[in-house]
């Protein structure tokens, strides 16, 4: 039974962690895209623009991530595009993340104390200026600790996937069961793999926050 | 390429026949939550009084449960719960009780985090002022730090109820019929997609305004006296 596991489970479900690694990265990254610009769209622009962001924001986070992802795969081609489920998958995710990224730019921003930005603007510094001299530079590091949480929650979101067919540590996993049917260890290993990458990425948001736990007001 | 005006057709009346249904699953999606919140507060509170005891071993136990729970997606637990534990002779009735066996694990977790910082930020002179006057240990956690506890620890306590709601929907993929299970239904058996979806997640949005407005409620009449 451990050959079975070792010699077929593994690599099965390595290839899957892969997928599942993959689809974190990419949805994260575009995430945090969106998030940056909805984050400071929050804050600055003027309230007949910025309340989309935060209509985005509030429905985004008040859904669960199953029904974003089961949304994204079926409704997308009513519109008549053609996406692969896992890149329906990667939508949704971006999607998700990208309003929790929002959040976690917007309360960085906000933990700046307005004295910094009355200071910069009596000094003459511009929009743009002030933020890239003055508030990013502090509020970025504010951000990293939550920024990383957000990117474990995308990294367990991507379980969500396997429901829409995309073979990744879940659906691996179960497949390998299907055909084997060694269940508890099979399912004891994909809890290590997921417990070895998000634990890992974890403790570097701990290692963030410990690094910049100076930055105090 | 986009042709969702003129391809699809919306028919609203068979969301509306089945909207008996979908109130049934989410009844089940709120029953689900409740009954995870106050099974795990009874972990949780457990559980944060062993993280702070002098017992390395109990405190490093609920530490290592904590940690797993919180990296390992919510999805795994409940497979686990469903396809692994019979097999060790685990046996739960149905799928509902295998999920929400899963469910407790989980928001036993999350609880215990909410709970030790609770802990954590009852302020020092209160628990020495009660010494002062003569309560017991038991006295203590009974008169004292339970019930600034709670108090302190009501707004978390209301956050984590909303995302167990919306984690309810995960009970899905065994085949529970919450509100998640509905739209499928109806999705893969009528073809209704956009009327299926989007009714849906109107439920979820407007169950989880109203549970937020009434918890703020909550939280204002248990405010921590500053």
């Amino acid at each position: 039974m451990l050959t079975t596991l070792l010699h077929q489970g593994l690599p099965q479900m390595a290839q899957g962690l892969l997928v599942t690694v993959g689809m974190g990265l990419q949805a994260s990254i575009v995430g945090i895209v969106i998030g940056v610009l909805v984050g400071v769209g929050l804050l600055y622009l003027p309230a007949y623009v910025g309340w989309i962001f935060r209509v985005y924001v509030d429905v985004v986070r008040g859904l669960p991530p199953l029904v974003l992802i089961f949304s994204a795969y079926y409704l997308i081609p009513v519109s008549g595009i053609n996406v692969s489920a896992f890149y329906s998958g990667v939508i949704a995710l971006a999607f998700f993340s990208g309003a929790h990224f929002a959040e976690v730019v917007r309360g960085g921003i906000d933990s700046i104390p307005q004295t910094q930005t009355q200071a910069a603007k009596a000094i003459g510094l511009r929009f743009w200026p002030l933020m890239r001299w003055i508030l990013l530079p502090q509020a970025v590091r504010r951000m990293v600790p939550p920024a990383i949480n957000a990117t474990v929650e995308v990294i367990k979101g991507t379980s969500l996937v396997s429901l829409i067919g995309v073979v990744e540590l879940v659906l691996a996993t179960q497949q390998f069961t299907g055909s084997t049917f060694i269940v508890i260890p099979a399912y004891g290993l994909a809890a290590i793999m997921y417990f070895a990458v998000n634990f890992s990425i974890s403790r570097l948001g701990g290692v963030f926050e410990k690094r910049y736990a100076y930055l105090q007001y | 390429m986009f042709q969702a005006g003129g391809g699809y057709h919306f028919n609203w009346s068979i969301v509306i026949q089945h909207l008996p249904m979908l109130y049934d699953g989410l009844f089940l999606a709120l029953k689900l939550a409740v009954v995870a919140l106050f099974i795990g507060s009874v972990i949780g509170i457990a559980g944060a009084w062993a993280r702070a005891s002098k017992y390395r071993v109990v405190a490093a136990v609920f530490a290592a449960y904590v940690e797993f729970v919180r990296n390992v997606p919510l999805l795994v637990l409940v497979f686990f719960a469903y396809f692994a534990l019979p097999i060790m002779g685990i046996k739960f009735l149905n799928n509902v009780a295998s999920f929400e066996a899963a469910f407790i694990f989980y928001s036993g977790a999350y609880l215990t985090e909410v709970f030790r910082s609770g802990l954590a930020a009852i302020p020092e002179g209160y628990v020495q002022a009660a010494k002062a006057i003569g309560l017991t240990p038991l006295q203590r956690g009974r008169y004292i730090v339970l019930p600034v506890m709670f108090r302190i620890v009501l707004p978390a306590l209301s956050n984590t109820f909303i995302s167990l709601f919306k984690d309810t929907s995960i009970a899905s993929a065994i085949g529970v019929k919450e509100l998640t299970f509905g739209a499928v239904y109806l999705d893969v058996n009528f073809f209704r997609v956009i009327e299926a979806w989007s009714v849906v997640a109107a439920m979820y949005l407007v169950t989880a305004a109203i549970l937020a407005s009434l918890l703020r409620l909550l939280e204002r009449r248990y405010a921590v006296i500053k």
